[in-house]
């Protein structure tokens, strides 16, 4: 996967996670949850889902780095380019 | 007769949300029990495949987001859909309300049967390992779920609860509301049931293995209570919830009133798992008539718990000939017949069904009997069409429940009735005439 398509996946599990949320303003360097409506749970569904559908294992240790989508795609691209 | 009590004393229903199969608020489906429309229909159960059910087709994003459903449950959004139903029904001014005072008191079968089988069909894809299991599995599996979820969708602070009650659970959430109200820990309650247990395969299971999950090759004649060639049970899920007031303060804010609630009971049979038990039956219903202070006579309308067994239904029949053999003005009908067995929801949602008859004395059926079982003798049983009757004063509801739980409401028509509340077309089919 390009960085591009790891961002376009994020965004779209995110979209499923919060469907009543509007994802086309998100700003990438700036906190996810500062820009929509996602708790903590939310944000356990998002690690729930890289771990179904591609195995990727986030621990708890590196959340932090996935706080804002630019970080997110940073954090991934190692684990997913090779996808 | 019972001394009378003061308006302080006396609980009124004032609301009625509901959804059944067969309609999603009190005006349809009331119409769909004088039409005769069956709510029954084929459904596709996970390891089993097509099976008969009753499937409710409210809109759940009139009141929930998309966010919400998919982190709640069924259940849960069965409750938030007739709780909002109910308050919109009772023309109350929400926003203006001590939520702290407001209770919610749901009965349910059981809760989380659905959610579990979820999780175990999702994880068996990962060779069962359950690092792949929800972290949403615990709230979405607490026996307070339904009613809890209420309490997050419209921010009510009081106290919230369900009350596992097999299938009388419906009624004992409603006896559970009356009763908070005259303990005076809440000024109004969400009372009712609710069930999302077409989406367990283990409850259609289950009854298939006891021989007592009905099959007909029409669905909307699969569901059968005392005819003769009835086969069990339909499982069906749905939702009642009544606003509960103190009549003092209904009447203060010219609220309609659809009927006070004056007579209920629960006992336990104490002998099965599963076999109703005949004589605790009519103890239970004895029990409610004296609370109401009235005599078998009194009653105008029963509504049967019957759900199509073989073995429930002729003890159901005996234990109403024992209290009602003398007395046999009574009308008696069966609301499962239409919509299926809705569980925790059934006791509450055949009461509302039977609710208008104190305004248009039409007593709705009990359809599909086309040749009565002879050990189901009734009295001035209302078969397959409407019956006009002179009057209605009282209303009976049956609901029992396995390990012999047995639960008996009685209302009665309120008099202080403000308007006209539904506009139901009758159609003239209906019976006319006592007889």
């Amino acid at each position: 996967m390009t960085k591009e398509q790891i961002r376009d996946t994020i965004l779209e599990i995110i979209g499923q996670i919060i469907p009543d949320e509007d994802l086309s303003n998100l700003k990438g360097d700036v906190p996810l949850r500062e820009q929509v409506e996602l708790d903590s749970m939310d944000f356990l569904d998002i690690i729930m889902e890289l771990r179904k559908r591609y195995g990727i294992e986030v621990p708890e240790s590196d959340y932090t780095q996935l706080a804002t989508l630019d970080g997110s795609v940073a954090y991934l691209d190692p684990r997913m380019r090779d996808l | 007769m019972a001394a009378k009590k003061a308006d302080e004393s006396r609980i009124v229903v004032t609301g009625v949300g509901l959804t059944a199969p067969n309609g999603n608020n009190l005006a349809e489906f009331r119409q769909s029990l004088l039409d005769g429309k069956s709510g029954i229909q084929k459904i596709n159960i996970r390891y089993m495949g097509e099976l008969l059910a009753g499937v409710c087709h409210f809109d759940p994003l009139k009141y929930q987001k998309k966010k919400e459903l998919r982190r709640g449950t069924r259940a849960g959004s069965i409750a938030i859909y007739c709780a909002q139903e109910a308050i919109a029904d009772a023309k109350l001014d929400f926003a203006c309300l001590d939520k702290s005072k407001i209770g919610i008191y749901l009965g349910i079968t059981e809760h989380g049967t659905v959610e579990t089988e979820n999780e175990i069909y999702e994880i068996k894809q990962f060779d069962y390992d359950v690092k792949y299991w929800s972290h949403h599995h615990n709230p979405r599996v607490v026996a307070n779920n339904p009613a809890g979820e209420v309490t997050l969708n419209l921010e009510i602070t009081g106290p919230h609860y369900t009350l596992g009650a097999a299938c009388a659970g419906g009624n004992i959430g409603l006896i559970q509301g009356l009763q908070m109200l005259l303990l005076n820990e809440v000024d109004l309650a969400l009372s009712g049931g609710v069930s999302e247990c077409t989406g367990s395969f283990g409850i259609f299971a289950g009854f298939k293995s006891e021989g007592a999950l009905a099959f007909h090759p029409n669905p909307e004649k699969a569901c059968r209570p005392f005819d003769k060639d009835r086969n069990g049970v339909v499982v069906s899920e749905g939702g009642c919830i009544f606003v509960l007031e103190r009549l003092s303060d209904a009447l203060k804010r010219g609220a309609n009133i659809y009927g006070e609630i004056v007579g209920y009971a629960i006992n336990s049979d104490a002998t099965d798992f599963i076999l109703p038990n005949a004589e605790r039956q009519v103890e239970c219903m004895k029990l409610a008539l004296n609370k109401a202070g009235i005599s078998p006579e009194g009653i105008d309308i029963i509504n049967t718990h019957g759900t199509g067994t073989i073995e429930g239904d002729p003890v159901e029949c005996q234990a109403i000939r024992e209290v009602f053999g003398e007395h046999p003005h009574a009308y008696i009908n069966n609301t499962k017949s239409f919509i299926g067995h809705t569980m925790g929801a059934a006791g509450a949602l055949e009461l509302a069904g039977n609710l208008p008859s104190f305004e248009d004395c039409i007593v709705h059926p009990t359809i599909n009997l086309d040749h009565l079982d002879p050990k189901c003798p009734l009295n001035n049983l209302v078969i397959n069409k409407p019956k006009k009757i002179d009057k209605v004063d009282y209303i009976l509801n049956n609901s029992f429940g396995m390990l012999g739980i047995n639960s008996v409401v009685i209302v009665k028509k309120s008099w202080h009735k403000a308007e006209s509340i539904l506009e139901i077309d009758d159609g003239g089919i209906y019976d006319q005439g006592a007889d």
